[in-house]
């Protein structure tokens, strides 16, 4: 299936990109995050187990154990910070 | 109910006045305003950067509102969030809660903010003497949102 990844703030600067389509063969948001998390430096990194990020599907924070659909929308970030 | 992302400024006595505006049924205005400080974590803080999702950001404080009506009985409700580069003493956050009684306006404010903290996504870039830093989530913020879970 296809989906359309982004990346939000320290990620997004550490990993170096916003925004990717990508290819995915897997089943859930943790299959997803062991593919990114296989390309090595800083994606082995600041996706390893118990780093701290969050992960929306669709536009909802979901765990790590939620099923993707074809053309969903992912977001990797940190945890949130305003107000 | 109105939820805003913007830029610019807000004004909360506008704010709070459009709350009552044409209604005589509102017995209770609690308002909160969250401020840029100068310093943070023991080092000066020039500027801050706030950077969010846009689309994610406005359905996430619609749903923190939309909790918020479920647990009080409110009549209005106004929160708006800046995004983008602001100095000290600027502010950042607005949330206002209109209701007939002071204790669901008071509560229903504390814990919209409580959860706007480790819900909505923003983040925070500071710029200090000592280069740009990301601030990191505080347990503090979580554990305050954790509280309205308790029965």
């Amino acid at each position: 299936m296809k989906l359309r990844v982004l990346y939000f703030a320290r990620l997004r600067e550490r990993l170096g990109v916003a925004e990717e389509s990508l290819d995915f063969a897997g089943t859930t948001a943790a299959d997803l995050v062991a593919q990114l998390q296989a390309r090595g430096g800083a994606w082995t990194e600041e996706l390893a187990a118990g780093r701290a990020f969050r992960v929306a599907v669709n536009q909802d924070i979901v765990a790590l154990d939620a099923r993707l659909t074809d053309g969903a929308e992912v977001a990797i970030f940190p945890p949130v910070t305003g107000g | 109910m109105k939820i805003l992302v913007q830029s610019e400024a807000f004004d909360l006595g506008a704010e709070v006045d459009a709350l009552r505006q044409g209604r005589t049924d509102v017995g209770a205005i609690a308002s909160f305003v969250g401020l840029a400080r100068d310093m943070n974590e023991g080092s000066g803080v020039q500027a801050m950067t706030l950077e969010h999702y846009p689309g994610m950001t406005e359905k996430a404080l619609a749903a923190l509102v939309a909790e918020a009506c479920g647990r009080w009985t409110l009549l209005d409700v106004t929160v708006i969030h800046r995004v983008g580069r602001l100095l000290p003493g600027d502010p950042i956050v607005l949330v206002a809660v209109a209701s007939q009684h002071r204790g669901e306006a008071f509560a229903a404010c504390e814990f919209i903010m409580d959860y706007l903290k480790t819900q909505a996504p923003f983040w925070k870039k500071e710029e200090t003497p000592q280069g740009e830093r990301w601030v990191e989530a505080r347990a503090s913020d979580d554990a305050a949102a954790a509280r309205w879970d308790q029965p």
